[in-house]
């Protein structure tokens, strides 16, 4: 018997922080893989402290949905499950190349295969790339289109500019979009001035960032000039210093982040079957563009 | 009972495989095969029968006690939900044809706000009905139904009102929901979603393997923002234990204390399952109350009338017990009426927000005798 637990922040504040988690544990629960998927958060219920005792697999694989290799998850979250023995290097990550670590939880006195966040991994250019289709509604788009990745910048981790940057690179290497771009919210290059670093008439526009919340909903857009009061919402695309802004949103919730949690369980050995490719056909966004 | 306990072929066969492997002692029923004579030998409390296979499909009553067998062992795959089953059906307190009578009737058991009634098929096979306690008298079919347990998440994520429920072991759950026919594994799923973690630490309490984390447990584990929190004096933990842990804001028995030989003075409440140490709102509660607790006392003086100080209790009784919404909209009678406590406000408060016109730092009093000082 495995089972899957799926860590992420939650808020005490915003009911949609959470609202990804639980979407991907129904996806994967849906495909039957695991024969059960359990969810686990900082700010929510079932605690860090306690989902491991709610899980009853023998194999037991720990995915932490979040962005970045850092404070969270080399630091609260092993603690938190209570992982005999950890030590950040176990992961011989440069800060961006996490793979799994096996240790004992002592809360359950069980192995558990603990797992580098999904903002780390590599399938995550696949999901950005697929936020660019789905908030386009085309599945061809990139040609004449510039794409920006959006991160916090390094003001509390400076690995979370590495992965921004890592998933940037990567997605220029596909030579699928006209440019691509890291543009960050504290730092330069910053995204309020998104339409200053692109040529292209079209900007596509992702955050990395696994929830909607403050920052996504509220922050970027009126930073871009998508609008000047969030509560009034923006138009995709929305038109700014004659460049048509394409904003997707915070990119964990797109449907194909599950796909990124079973990668990261299939790293650390779980078998999963064709789950991957059957979450990956199943998520494919119908094409109508997100905005109308 | 009315009630006809009967067995079917699947029942049977595991009943006879599991004998050829072994003895069953099982909830009031022993039962062994003898391979020599080909003959099973089925003991309850009231009877013991030695028969052959063939007359195995046995009395009403020794059927009702293998099928509580095969429910138990054949049905429930672990050991958690077959703890909760139990307790549902309050199985220790009476034997087999008596609890299948009871539960032919329906067992009701309440789980926070959950009321749970389990019933009974002639096979044994439970049925797990489960609603809002308030809604324990509502006629189902005024219930929205439901049968995935997953989607007990999505009820429990917002009050009554569509405010967001942080703390989903607070009693604000909504009303107006059931979920007609769970299995035992779908039930354990559906409050798992409502109250997670609940079972499994209330199991572990009843085996005697709670793990309680005390407050100064939490203090020396915190990093980050929340290192703060040692700081907070030891009386503060008690207010905020009263003020958060209370049984009108959380479901959850609190079993955390100061420290394992400094308990705290805060009423721990009733609720049938644990809490086993500060939840991530009290502790971030607490981080506030710690930036708080730095300030020192200050001597203020305020003009109010004796009713006017009254008023400002009242008031923050009546918040401090969520109960604002029931002040009618023109029962100026009381303290926190709005309409009363505007009045308050245009008497009392200026234009800066300051009660009496007293400024809550004197640095910030209009300098007026001082000049030339």
């Amino acid at each position: 018997m495995q089972s899957l637990v799926i860590v992420a922040h939650g808020s005490h504040l915003n009911p949609d922080s959470a609202a990804p988690t639980h979407a991907h544990a129904d996806t994967i629960r849906e495909t039957g893989v695991f024969d059960e998927v359990r969810t686990g958060f900082w700010k929510e219920q079932p605690s860090f402290r306690e989902v491991l005792r709610t899980a009853r697999g023998e194999d037991i694989y720990v995915v932490p949905l979040f962005i970045s290799e850092g404070y969270f998850t080399e630091r609260v979250i092993p603690r938190e499950l209570r992982l005999e023995g950890w030590d950040p290097a176990l992961w011989e990550s440069d800060g961006i190349s996490a793979d799994t670590a096996t240790l004992v939880a002592s809360d359950i006195d069980k192995e558990v295969h603990y797992c580098g966040p999904v903002g780390t991994h590599e399938a995550m250019t696949d999901v950005l790339i697929r936020r660019a289709v789905s908030v386009t509604g085309d599945d061809e788009v990139g040609e004449g289109f510039g794409f920006a990745v959006v991160g916090h910048g390094t003001e509390r981790n400076e690995n979370s500019a590495k992965a921004i940057e890592y998933h940037t690179e990567r997605i220029r290497e596909t030579g699928r979009f006209d440019e691509v771009r890291a543009l960050y919210m504290d730092e330069e290059p910053e995204v309020d001035d998104v339409a200053d670093h692109f040529d292209s008439e079209d900007i596509i526009v992702v955050p990395l960032f696994i929830a909607d919340g403050y920052h996504t909903q509220e922050d970027i857009p009126e930073d871009m000039g998508l609008t000047e009061d969030y509560r009034t919402g923006y138009d995709v695309p929305a038109v700014v210093d004659g460049h048509r802004i394409w904003y997707g949103g915070a990119v964990g919730t797109e449907e194909l982040t599950a796909d990124v949690i079973l990668e990261r369980a299939a790293d650390a050995g779980a078998d999963i079957g064709d789950a991957i490719a059957r979450v990956r056909q199943q998520t494919k966004p119908t094409t109508g563009a997100v905005g109308e | 009972m009315s009630l006809e306990p009967t067995l079917s072929d699947t029942q049977l066969a595991a009943f006879s495989e599991a004998l050829a492997e072994g003895r069953i002692d099982h909830d009031g029923l022993a039962a062994d095969y003898d391979a020599d004579a080909d003959t099973y030998r089925i003991e309850t409390p009231d009877r013991q029968t030695t028969v052959s296979a063939e007359e195995l499909p046995v009395d009403a009553e020794q059927a009702a006690y293998i099928s509580n067998w095969y429910f138990y062992t054949r049905t429930v795959d672990s050991e958690v939900t077959w703890a909760f089953c139990r307790w549902l059906e309050a199985a220790a307190e009476r034997p087999v044809p008596d609890r299948y009578a009871a539960l032919d009737a329906g067992i009701e058991r309440e789980w926070g706000q959950l009321g749970i009634t389990t019933t009974i098929s002639e096979d044994g096979t439970r049925h797990y009905e489960l609603r809002h306690v308030d809604d324990g008298d509502a006629d189902a079919t005024t219930l929205t139904p439901h049968t995935d347990p997953f989607e007990a998440r999505d009820i429990g994520t917002l009050d009554a009102k569509g405010r967001y429920r942080p703390l989903r072991t607070a009693p604000s759950l909504k009303q107006g929901w059931i979920f007609p026919d769970l299995t035992a594994d779908k039930l354990y799923e559906a409050v798992e979603a409502f109250y997670p973690a609940t079972v499994v630490n209330w199991y572990r309490e009843q085996q005697g393997e709670l793990d309680v984390d005390h407050w100064r447990d939490e203090q020396d584990r915190q990093s980050g923002i929340y290192n703060l929190i040692t700081v907070l004096p030891d009386e503060a933990v008690d207010w905020a234990a009263a003020a958060c842990c209370d049984d009108s804001q959380c479901l959850k028995r609190r079993e955390w204390q100061l420290s394992d030989d400094e308990p705290l003075d805060a009423e721990s409440g009733d609720g049938v399952f644990p809490c086993r140490e500060p939840c991530s709102m009290v502790v971030a509660a607490g981080r506030e109350w710690a930036k708080l607790e730095r300030e020192d006392t200050r001597t203020y003086e305020f003009e109010l009338t004796p009713s006017e100080k009254a008023q400002i209790e009242e008031l923050i009784d009546v918040v401090a017990d969520g109960a604002v919404d029931e002040i009618r909209e023109a029962d100026v009678g009381e303290g926190a009426n709005r309409y009363r406590v505007r009045y308050l406000r245009e008497k009392r408060v200026d234009e800066q927000g300051n009660l009496s016109g007293t400024p809550t730092d004197p640095e910030d009093e209009p300098d007026v005798d001082h000049d030339g000082d």
